[in-house]
């Protein structure tokens, strides 16, 4: 549970102040959730592959993916502001920007994380060729 | 101060998350990934109603800072979400990662403008 808290302390600090650098104005498209929300689906993939070519769930790697995955990954990304910045974008009458944020950050989320899972795979095969 | 509070905040989200997502995955035996559509759109209601207290009746920002960007931040999550969308195409079921995606999109931003209107009647 430590390792969650430590890996949640800097993925929220790190998001707070990607937040700040781009903040959003309720009219505009969302950078910043946008780039923190595709950017923590690919670590994510990547980590959580990567550590299970590894070995199985337990030891460091257990503690790995509760410190950087559900911490670090988890509190980086965020649905709720996600949600919110697609209501604030409808109630400002964009509803165009709202729907186009809404699926592009979905479908981004999958085709980075199937990005991040891919190339941890092709790394693992070519360490270990057959 | 608030930097602080939030950064801490969003690790007490990040812990609750684990934690209910322990608990509905011993109840859960589906391949569906309900634990976090229920913790993504239980975390987008509280933030509606956190952002429509600002908005519609002068509450301190600060308030939405450190539960709605930290704890609701921390609570919810967009990578599981895309990851488990991943693993279910990955093993075949198209259908469950597509209503992943959509349930997941259409509830939590359901449940926060509700969060929002809530608040506007209080």
């Amino acid at each position: 549970m430590a390792w969650i808290f430590a890996g949640g302390v800097v993925g929220t600090a790190v998001r707070y102040y990607i937040e700040k650098l781009l903040p959003h104005d309720g009219a505009s498209w969302p950078w910043g959730t946008f780039l923190i929300n595709l950017a923590g689906a690919f670590v994510l993939g990547g980590l959580l592959e990567g550590l299970s070519r590894l070995g199985d769930d337990s030891g460091w790697r257990l503690r790995a993916r509760l410190c950087a995955g559900t911490g670090f990954c988890g509190a980086f990304t965020t649905y709720s502001t996600f949600a919110l910045e697609i209501v604030l974008l409808g109630r400002h009458g964009y509803f165009g920007t709202a729907i186009s944020y809404g699926l592009l950050s979905v479908v981004g989320g999958v085709v980075t994380a199937w990005l991040g899972i891919d190339i941890m795979d092709r790394v693992h095969r070519r360490r270990t060729p057959a | 101060m608030i930097a602080i509070l939030t950064f801490l905040a969003g690790a007490s989200g990040a812990v609750t998350r684990f934690l209910l997502d322990a608990w509905t995955k011993q109840r859960w035996r589906s391949p569906f990934p309900l634990a976090t559509v229920v913790i993504n759109v239980t975390g987008s209601l509280l933030l509606g109603v956190l952002a429509g207290l600002v908005l519609f009746h002068d509450q301190s920002s600060m308030w939405q800072t450190v539960i709605g960007t930290g704890f609701c931040g921390g609570y919810t999550t967009f990578s599981t979400a895309s990851f488990e969308t991943v693993r279910l195409i990955q093993q075949g079921r198209r259908t469950l990662a597509l209503s992943n995606a959509v349930v997941s999109l259409v509830l939590s931003v359901g449940a926060c403008a509700l969060g929002v209107a809530l608040a506007r009647a209080l």
